[in-house]
C-alpha cells in the first residue's frame, strides 16, 4: 500500500520548562519530533535501536532513548533535553566538569552522556565509580573518553554537594529568604 | 605560556550545550530527503530497475540510478579511479547502492525506496582471502579498469614487496612461524555519515562530515567537470571519524542528484548503513621469525594478505604503508615483507586509526612474544636488546629512529610492575607499536592579527575530535602573546580557508602546527617592518599591533605553510616525517569458566616529543587504547555463506562501553622535544591503538598458557582455546 498522507496529531509537551504544542505524525518518535519538528538538534541520532544512548532525554522524570518512544507517548508529559541544561556562559557544574576533565572530544555523544549523568546525580547525589559506570553503561563514546567522563561526574557531584552545603548553611542564616532563586537552584 | 598546559577545549561549550552543529543538524531551504536502495546480496547482476511504484508515492521527486548518469558512469577513488557514482550493471558488495530516491520528506523517501523493484541475478561472491585467491574465483573488478596491469586478471590489486639483507640464506637457532588473523571491524563513529549537496549558480555546494574537504573538492570538480572554485565544501566538525571519513563516499551521487532535481538534497546514513560503507581491512599474516639463542634477531619473513573491498578507496595505501613498517622498531639484519591487497565482494575497506599497522603488529609482536617464551628470555629484555636506538636506520632506506624508544619501553614496564611478582591468576603482556608518519604533506595557514589584539587563525585541518582547534589556538596564543579567549580558529569551508592536504596520519599538530607558527612569524616580520626601530621583540605582537597599524587601523595578515614533498623513488613515495612509537602493557585475569577477560591495568606510553596540550594527549592515547580493546576483545563482522554481513548495527556488533574498561588505565608520555613539529612535538593519536591486541594476547598466554592467533579474543574464543589446552 502506498501511503497518501501521514495522519498527524496535536500533542503538548512541557519541554525544558516551556509549554509547547506541536503537530506530529503518529508514527514519529520523540527523537524525530525534537530534531525535525521542534529544531532541538542537541539530541543526537545514531543507532535508532536504543543501544547507543546518543538520543537520551528525560521524560516524566526518567531518562529514555527518545528513538524508542513515540512522540504520542510523550503527549502531556515533561521532556528535558541537553538544551535544558545550562547554556552559553551559564553552564551547570556537570557541563563545566565535562570540559574541564577532558570528557569531550568529538562531542557527538555528549548530549546523551550529560542527560544520563544528570539523571544519575539526581538519583544518586554521591555516586561511587561503579554506580557511574553502571549509570552511563547505555551511552557509547567511540572517542573513548569514559574515564574522563567518570571523573567529570565525580567532580560535578562534589561541586553540587559543596553548593548544597553552602545553601544549607545559608538557610540557617537569617538572610536566607533574600537569596536570588538561581543560587538556590544549584 | 599555553604550550604544554591542559587548557580548555576550544569548542567545548558548544559541545556540552547541544549548540554544536554537525551536518545532520543543518537544513537547507527547499531540501529533498534521500534514501538509498540496496540489495540483500554480496554480488549480483542488475537486470533492470522498475521505479514506477516508487515514483507514485506522493512527494517523491526523483528515483535515480546509473541510467540517469553520464555514460559511461563516472568513477572516482583516491588511489584508483574504480568506484562508480552508483552501482552500474553489477552490485559488488552487500550494501552497495543500486538506486536512490529523493522526496519531500524522509517518510516518503523511505517508503519509495522500499518500492523500487530491482530485478537481479545473484552471483557467486568472494569474501575471504582463500576465496578471492582461488583459481576459479570470480574477478571482483573488470580488468579493463586496470589496463597494462599484469595483475588485472586476478583479484590481487597490488603487491607490496620490501626486503633487505638475505632472508633466504639467513640462519637462526630458533625459527618461529605462525599465521595470525584480524577480522573486519568498522569505525562506528557515533555520528553516522551525513551529506548534502545544493546547486549554487554555476557550481555546487556540499555539506559533509569529512576529514579531507580539499581532496573531496578535487574529486567532485573532476566528476562534475567544474572548476575547483565552483565546488564549495562546507565541512562542519565531524562527530568522530577515525579514518572512516577521509574520502568521498556518496557526495558524488548527491551532487548529480541535486543537479538533476535542481534542488538541495540531503542524505543522513543510519548506523547500519555506515557498517555497509566503511570498515577496516582484514588480514591473514604469516610470520617467520629467526632469533639466535642469545636473543639477537636474525631475520624475519612476513607474508601478508590484506582483504580489501570491492573498490580500493585508500585501502591499497593502507596495505602498502601498514606492511612497510611491519617488522617493527627493531634491527633486523635481514627482512622481507611480501604483502598483497586483495579485492573481494565486501564493503570497501578504508583508512582506520593505525592505517594497516594494528593488523601486522598483531602478527609480528605476537610472534616475538612466542619467540621469547620459546627461548626463555624475558619479553621486555628481548625487545630492548633488538630495539633501534636514536639514529639507527632500522629500515635501511628510510628516516632513522627519531626517538629514544627504549625510554617508553622501560616506562611501560615500570608502570605495569613487570619485574615484580604477579598476583595469583594474573598474566602480563607487553607489545610495542610503531607507525610511519606522513610521507608527504602540504598545509597552509593564514593568521589575522586584528587591531584590538584579537586573532583569527585559518587552518583547514578538520577538528574530528582530536582537538586541533585547541592546539592551533594555543600555538597562535603563544606566538603572538594573545590569551586563548582572543583566538578564533576557522576551518571547514573550502571557499574561505586555505588549502590543507588532509586530516590524517596524526599529521596536523606537526604540519598545520608549523604552518600556523610560520604565519605568526610572518605577522611579527610585518610588525618589525612597520615599526622599524620602534619594534620591541620582548613585547607581544598583540601589544604592538595598535602602533603598527596607526590611525588607519585594519589588521596584519600573516601566511605560512608546511610542505613535505614527494620522493618518487621511495617505496612509499616519501620518507617518514616522524614515527609514532608506543609501548603498551597490560595485566589481566581470565575467567576459566566463561573465557571472559578482565584487564586489571592497562598502560600506554607514547613518545610524543612534546605535548602541546597534556590533557588532550592523554585523551587521545586512552581513547586509542579503548578503541584497540574493541577489536581485541569483541568487534568483528560476521558473514553468512553468501557474503552478507549478519551483525549490522549496534545490537549485534558491540563496541566498548563504560562497563568494558580496564579497571585501571594509565597513559604516560616520553617527551624529549625531538619532533619536527612546533616546540619539538611529534604526531600522536594512533600509536596507543596499534599494539593493544598483541599485548592483551600475550597476557592471556601468560595467564593461561594458551596462545590465540585469531581476533577478537571473545569469551567464546578464549573459552574454546582453554578447553583445547594441552590437546595439540
Amino acid at each position: 500500500m502506498i501511503k497518501s498522507s501521514t495522519p498527524t496529531v496535536q500533542i503538548t509537551l512541557r519541554l525544558n520548562g516551556d509549554q509547547r504544542s506541536v503537530s506530529v505524525a503518529q508514527h514519529h518518535t520523540l527523537l524525530e519530533v525534537l530534531r525535525d519538528d521542534l529544531d532541538l538538534t542537541g539530541t543526537k541520532e545514531c543507532c535508532l535501536v536504543g543501544e547507543c544512548g546518543a538520543c537520551t532525554v528525560r521524560l516524566n522524570g526518567q531518562i529514555v532513548d527518545s528513538c524508542l518512544v513515540l512522540a504520542l507517548e510523550a503527549d502531556g508529559g515533561e521532556v528535558s533535553t541537553v538544551e535544558g541544561l545550562g547554556t552559553g556562559s551559564r553552564l551547570t557544574p556537570l557541563q563545566a566538569a565535562f570540559i574541564e576533565h577532558g570528557a569531550v572530544q568529538c562531542g557527538f555523544c555528549i548530549p546523551g552522556q550529560l542527560v544520563a549523568a544528570d539523571d544519575l546525580l539526581r538519583r544518586v547525589p554521591r555516586p561511587s565509580r561503579e554506580e557511574i559506570e553502571e549509570g552511563l553503561a547505555g551511552n557509547l563514546c567511540r572517542c573513548g573518553c569514559y574515564v574522563q567522563i567518570f571523573e567529570a561526574v565525580e567532580a560535578a557531584a562534589s561541586a553540587l554537594a559543596r553548593a548544597e552545603g553552602d545553601i544549607e548553611r545559608l538557610a540557617e542564616s537569617p538572610s536566607a529568604r533574600e537569596l536570588p532563586p538561581h543560587v538556590v537552584d544549584q | 605560556m599555553t604550550i604544554g598546559a591542559s587548557v580548555g577545549r576550544v569548542g567545548g561549550n558548544a559541545r556540552v550545550t547541544g549548540e554544536q552543529r554537525y551536518v545532520a543538524d543543518v537544513h537547507l531551504p527547499n531540501e529533498l530527503h534521500v534514501k538509498l536502495v540496496t540489495l540483500p546480496v554480496a554480488h549480483a547482476r542488475v537486470r533492470g530497475i522498475d521505479a514506477s511504484r516508487a515514483t507514485a508515492v506522493p512527494g517523491v521527486r526523483l528515483v535515480f540510478s546509473a541510467a540517469d548518469l553520464p555514460q559511461p558512469v563516472p568513477r572516482f577513488g583516491p588511489q584508483f579511479i574504480d568506484r562508480p557514482i552508483i552501482a552500474t550493471d553489477e552490485v559488488k558488495y552487500h550494501g552497495e547502492p543500486v538506486a536512490a530516491v529523493a522526496a519531500e520528506s524522509n517518510d516518503a523517501a523511505a517508503e519509495a525506496a522500499r518500492l523500487v523493484a530491482v530485478d537481479y541475478e545473484e552471483l557467486p561472491a568472494v569474501f575471504t582471502v582463500e576465496g578471492a585467491l582461488a583459481g576459479d574465483a570470480p574477478l571482483v573488478q573488470d580488468p579493463a579498469l586496470r589496463p597494462n596491469d599484469r595483475l588485472a586478471n586476478t583479484n590481487v590489486l597490488r603487491r607490496h614487496d620490501i626486503s633487505w639483507g638475505d632472508v633466504d640464506s639467513a640462519t637462526a637457532d630458533l625459527v618461529v612461524e605462525h599465521t595470525y588473523r584480524f577480522p573486519m571491524v568498522t569505525h562506528f563513529a557515533i555520528e553516522p555519515h551525513a551529506f548534502m549537496a545544493s546547486p549554487e549558480g554555476d557550481g555546487i555546494s556540499v555539506w559533509t562530515s569529512i576529514q579531507h574537504p580539499y581532496w573531496l573538492q578535487r574529486v567532485l570538480a573532476r566528476v562534475l567537470g567544474l572548476s575547483l572554485a565552483n565546488v564549495r565544501i562546507h565541512a562542519p566538525d565531524p562527530g568522530g571519524a577515525f579514518g572512516g571519513k577521509q574520502h568521498a563516499k556518496y557526495e558524488p551521487l548527491l551532487c548529480f542528484m541535486a543537479l538533476a532535481a535542481g534542488r538541495p538534497v540531503r542524505l543522513v546514513l543510519s548506523l547500519e548503513e555506515t557498517f555497509l560503507a566503511v570498515r577496516r581491512t582484514a588480514t591473514e599474516i604469516t610470520v617467520r621469525t629467526g632469533v639466535s639463542r642469545d636473543g639477537r634477531f636474525a631475520f624475519q619473513d612476513i607474508d601478508a594478505n590484506y582483504l580489501i573491498g570491492a573498490y580500493a578507496d585508500i585501502a591499497d595505501r593502507v596495505v602498502g604503508k601498514g606492511s612497510y613498517i611491519g617488522n617493527g622498531p627493531y634491527i633486523w639484519p635481514a627482512a622481507r615483507i611480501n604483502a598483497r591487497s586483495i579485492l573481494s565482494h565486501t564493503v570497501p575497506s578504508t583508512a582506520f586509526r593505525g592505517f594497516g599497522n594494528p593488523q601486522i603488529n598483531w602478527a609480528v609482536e605476537s610472534n616475538i612474544t612466542e619467540a621469547a617464551i620459546e627461548l626463555g628470555i624475558d619479553q621486555v629484555d628481548l625487545r630492548l636488546r633488538n630495539l633501534a636506538r636514536r639514529g639507527d636506520p632500522f629500515i635501511p632506506f628510510d628516516t632513522p629512529a627519531d626517538g629514544e624508544w627504549s625510554e617508553s619501553v622501560r616506562r611501560a614496564a615500570e608502570l605495569i610492575a613487570w619485574s615484580s611478582p604477579k598476583p595469583a591468576g594474573r598474566g602480563r603482556g607487553i607489545a610495542l607499536g610503531i607507525k610511519s608518519g606522513p610521507t608527504t604533506g602540504l598545509s597552509n595557514s593564514l593568521v589575522r592579527l586584528l587591531a584590538d589584539g584579537s586573532v583569527v587563525v585559518y587552518a583547514g585541518t578538520q577538528d574530528i575530535g582530536q582537538g586541533s582547534r585547541t592546539i592551533f589556538s594555543q600555538i597562535a596564543a603563544a606566538e603572538l602573546g594573545a590569551s586563548m579567549d582572543a583566538v578564533t580558529v576557522v576551518s571547514g569551508d573550502t571557499a574561505i580557508v586555505p588549502y590543507d592536504q588532509q586530516t590524517s596520519a596524526s599529521r596536523s599538530t606537526v604540519l598545520m602546527g608549523n604552518a600556523v607558527v610560520r604565519a605568526c612569524h610572518d605577522i611579527k616580520a610585518k610588525l618589525r617592518e612597520r615599526l622599524g626601530d620602534g619594534y620591541d621583540e620582548s613585547r607581544p605582537a598583540t601589544e604592538l599591533v595598535g602602533d603598527a597599524l596607526g590611525r588607519l587601523g585594519g589588521e596584519i595578515i600573516g601566511v605560512g605553510d608546511a610542505r613535505k614533498d614527494a620522493d618518487p623513488d621511495h617505496p612509499l613515495g616519501g620518507l617518514a616525517l616522524f614515527f609514532e612509537f608506543n609501548a603498551t602493557a597490560v595485566e589481566l585475569s581470565v575467567d576459566e569458566a566463561t573465557g571472559d577477560i578482565t584487564i586489571h591495568r592497562h598502560v600506554a606510553v607514547s613518545d610524543v616529543g612534546k605535548s602541546i596540550n597534556r590533557l588532550q594527549v592523554q585523551m587521545q592515547d586512552e581513547g586509542a587504547a579503548i578503541m584497540g580493546l574493541g577489536h581485541t576483545l569483541m568487534e568483528h563482522y560476521i558473514f553468512d555463506a553468501e557474503g552478507r554481513i549478519r551483525n549490522v548495527g549496534a545490537i549485534d556488533y558491540r563496541i566498548p562501553t563504560s562497563m568494558d574498561l580496564p579497571l585501571e588505565m594509565i597513559s604516560d608520555t616520553v617527551e624529549n622535544v625531538d619532533g619536527p613539529g612546533p616546540y619539538g612535538a611529534k604526531g600522536m593519536s594512533e600509536g596507543a591503538l596499534i599494539p593493544v591486541a598483541s599485548a592483551v594476547a600475550a597476557a592471556v598466554r601468560d595467564a593461561t598458557g594458551v596462545a590465540i592467533r585469531d581476533l577478537p579474543l571473545s569469551p567464546e574464543r578464549v573459552w574454546r582455546a582453554l578447553q583445547n589446552r594441552g590437546r595439540s
